[in-house]
């Protein structure tokens, strides 16, 4: 009777998980009613290559993620503005450098928005540049080795969020202040009082140049009413040689901006001829003003090791006496997000507190300039008048609407924060077509090309901010949750979500195969040019000069030269100058010290990379290769004998004696 | 009775699995087989000039010692951290190599020491020997041929 009762209940027991499965597992969470058409969709089978590459901001981790897409594998992560104890970046003598700024050396940075180089409004493969928000600068990293290559710092800014978007050729990457600072002629008088704000501060939008090699320089910042600038987009076709940024804060609150800063109706869209301000600055117009900066470089000539040089002024345009490079577009509601269509006709504002997504059309923009149609003016800016630049208003495009990306179709994606959803509406029409949640409050969005001339319109990921229930619970403490969204057809339809580092603002796109194509496997020994080379085992040797120590070490699996070392002394500093003598595709090898105080080396093939040391008492210290790189990895190991400060140990070293 | 059958039937499912996961399969018994048929299958000229991308035969007319020298510094930037002349260090010393394999098979050992450690007897053979399988140091034919000649000279 018991065993009975027992089997009955345990009868139960599936049939309640069935059916809550049956209840819960298909609407509850947008999960898919066939999954496995979803599961088709993203399966990339073992062996298998992704199609896209997606570059998804760190965020707060300061790097760049690499995922392939559509698996959502999560396949790199390029270090870029904070240190990586994984391979050393800004500890090894090479690297640390690319971390200078007017404000010492900064070990953390704050990645906004990665934006792919361009050629004729198409992503090329070449660079991603990305900016830090926090200490204004913008990285460019190359993509033949996915490392970062340079780094250049913003002056006369604070807050670089409006950054760093790129022209349709690459000839500028753009910045802008989101926090506006004190500025006066000649900087010199910075300690003002904050509440002196709107007499005293300014905020600044600057145009990097970059060359062909993708050197970048500040060719000139123009001086901007003390408002707050949050995003950006150059213009393309038809707006080719404009870029806009949005603003916020029109206020000019200091304090309490939640409320203070949300009171206007209408903040603006900056309209900034960057073409014509680039004449001006041919022509010698505007003025050099104090603007310290350092700019960061790896010297592929030297060694590949990274320098800094310090740059102190910078050239500044104001609108109030060089006409015709800025216009202000009234925009309702703190717009957030500012992004221009594939056709380059359209200027799309996400207004974060709006109702509407309001779509500015550059063709009656042009036309409201010649005529001189304005309102007003801001600080010699014209203001131009909403109702004679508007194309249309997009009803009804979900709660707290932030940022636009578009297909190769005609139409334009919307994520809404408050309502956590994804809106599509046909650019043309500013009707709204369909519609589709997630999980949860989008931030960006990204479709590869999505912000070019030439969007692939297959996929969209939503970059959400908000993960709560959606992976495996890690305590309070997560990883944000991306979701990606088949586009090909009528209706969106959600196929993955996957887990992304740090917190990634934007992200970019980009058919794989333009980025594959130009891809180094290792660096070529006999292209070696590091001062500190040892590009065979003939080459290592221990030199010592006062209490500085070189040891110019190789690595090949699995030994190093020298592996024994003796005659190294407390108070000694030592540097590891090891040279990867391998030549083959995906053979690092690691270079880990006993008690170092900064971190390992993860040396490529081909390559030479330094590690400091500086020993504190007498002992012998090992080391060891830390990638597990042949069967005789465990045996890849070596002696450091240090003896005290004043020992006679000679200077000694040597393998296999 | 029964009891065997179901030990038949499930030991017939797992030699099912483990044949059908061999992939490349160096693993199974089966494919170990397969594997001492291939050696011996090895083509004659494979058995003397060694499995890679040297397909004709390379002879030495004399020593052109322009490309010996280049071979010698190739030699000393990409093979000296593990080879050395004259005696054996982590690789076995190359002083006197022409005289145990031909050139074409020194080449071949070069650009493709990976194939040839899993399929070449001899290769295979230095490999229980040395235990540390040789790297692929990424050169190109013309430097592999420099080598040969390097090896052939009497330079040092």
């Amino acid at each position: 009777m018991t065993k009975q009762k027992f089997s009955h209940r345990l009868w139960i027991m599936p049939a309640i998980a069935l059916f809550s499965l049956m209840l819960f597992g298909c609407n509850g969470n947008g999960n898919l009613s066939s999954s496995s058409d979803a599961a088709q969709k993203v399966y990339v089978a073992p062996g298998e290559l992704d199609e896209f590459y997606g570059f998804m901001s760190g965020g707060y981790n300061g790097q760049l993620g690499v995922y392939g897409l559509p698996s959502g594998r999560h396949i790199f992560t390029i270090p870029v503005f904070s240190q990586a104890a994984v391979n050393g970046y800004g500890y090894s003598e090479e690297t640390k450098a690319m971390l200078n700024t007017s404000h010492g050396f900064v070990p953390w940075g704050d990645a906004h928005h990665p934006e792919l180089s361009q050629t004729n409004g198409e992503t090329d493969g070449r660079w991603i540049f990305i900016n830090e928000n926090n200490t204004p600068r913008i990285a460019r990293i190359g993509l033949d080795e996915f490392k970062t290559q340079e780094i250049i710092e913003i002056p006369n800014s604070a807050g670089n969020h409006a950054s760093s978007f790129v022209t349709p050729n690459t000839e500028y990457v753009s910045a802008a202040t989101r926090f506006s600072i004190p500025i006066d002629e000649d900087m010199s008088n910075m300690d003002v009082a904050i509440d002196s704000y709107e007499d005293t501060f300014k905020g600044t939008i600057s145009f990097i140049k970059v060359s062909d090699e993708g050197k970048m320089n500040i060719d000139f910042q123009i001086l901007m009413p003390g408002f707050d600038y949050d995003l950006s987009h150059a213009g393309k076709g038809p707006s080719d040689g404009w870029a806009f940024f949005t603003s916020y804060n029109s206020e000019q609150a200091h304090t309490l901006l939640e409320i203070n800063a949300s009171k206007n109706d209408k903040d603006f869209i900056a309209a900034v001829n960057w073409k014509k301000a680039a004449e001006y600055v041919k022509e010698g117009k505007g003025k050099m003003m104090p603007g310290k900066h350092v700019r960061n470089y790896i010297d592929h000539e030297e060694g590949g090791i990274a320098k800094s040089e310090t740059i102190e002024e910078v050239r500044v345009l104001d609108p109030r006496e060089l006409e015709g490079i800025v216009y202000f577009l009234p925009t309702p509601k703190s717009p957030h997000g500012v992004d221009i269509d594939p056709s380059g006709k359209y200027i799309i504002a996400g207004g974060k507190l709006s109702t509407v997504i309001p779509v500015h059309s550059f063709a009656k923009m042009s036309s409201a300039i010649e005529s001189e149609d304005y309102e007003g003016e801001v600080m010699g800016i014209p203001v131009l008048k909403y109702d004679s630049i508007l194309h249309g208003e997009v009803e009804n495009p979900g709660l707290g609407p932030l940022h636009t990306e578009f297909d190769d179709k005609g139409f334009a994606y919307t994520t809404a924060f408050i309502s956590s959803e994804i809106v599509k509406w046909d650019v043309e029409n500013t009707q709204v077509v369909d519609r589709i949640d997630t999980y949860y409050s989008p931030g960006h969005l990204m479709i590869p090309g999505g912000d070019s001339q030439k969007p692939d319109g297959k996929y969209l990921v939503a970059l959400n901010k908000i993960t709560k229930d959606r992976y495996l619970p890690t305590g309070p403490e997560m990883f944000h949750s991306a979701q990606l969204i088949d586009i090909s057809g009528d209706k969106m339809q959600l196929l993955l979500d996957f887990p992304t580092e740090g917190e990634p603002h934007y992200a970019q796109g980009i058919l794989a195969e333009k980025v594959m194509k130009r891809q180094k496997r290792f660096y070529k020994l006999e292209e070696n040019t590091h001062p500190q080379r040892a590009t065979s085992e003939a080459q290592t040797r221990v030199e010592r000069d006062g209490n500085e120590v070189h040891v110019y070490m190789t690595t090949i699996r699995s030994h190093f030269s020298p592996d024994n070392i003796e005659g190294i002394k407390v108070g000694d500093k030592v540097y590891f100058h090891v040279t990867n003598l391998e030549q083959d595709w995906d053979v690092p090898h690691g270079f880990a010290m006993k008690g170092a105080n900064n971190a390992e080396l993860l040396i490529m093939p081909g390559e030479t990379l330094t590690l400091t040391w500086e020993p504190k008492e007498a002992g012998v210290f090992p080391f060891y290769c830390t990638d597990f790189c042949s069967a005789l990895h465990q045996e890849m190991q070596g002696y450091v004998r240090v003896s005290p400060k004043n020992a006679d140990v000679p200077l000694s070293y040597g393998t296999g004696k | 009775m029964k009891g065997s059958t179901v030990i038949t039937a499930v030991a017939l499912l797992v030699a099912l699995f483990m044949s059908g996961c061999g992939g490349d399969g160096s693993g199974s018994s089966q494919n170990q087989q397969a594997d001492q048929q291939k050696e011996n299958g090895l083509t004659s000229f494979e058995q003397k000039h060694g499995i890679g991308p040297v397909t004709e035969k390379v002879s030495l007319n004399g020593v052109d010692m322009e490309m010996a020298q280049k071979g010698k510094e190739t030699f000393e930037l990409k093979c000296s951290a593990c080879h050395k002349l004259n005696e054996r260090y982590i690789g076995p010393a190359l002083g006197d190599v022409l005289d145990r394999r031909s050139p074409t098979y020194v080449m071949n050992m070069i650009l493709n020491p990976d194939g040839m450690v899993k399929e070449h007897p001899e290769a295979k053979k230095l490999m229980q020997e040395y235990l540390s399988p040789m790297p692929n140091q990424g050169l190109s034919k013309e430097e592999a041929r420099a080598i040969v000649e390097y090896f052939a000279s009497d330079l040092e």
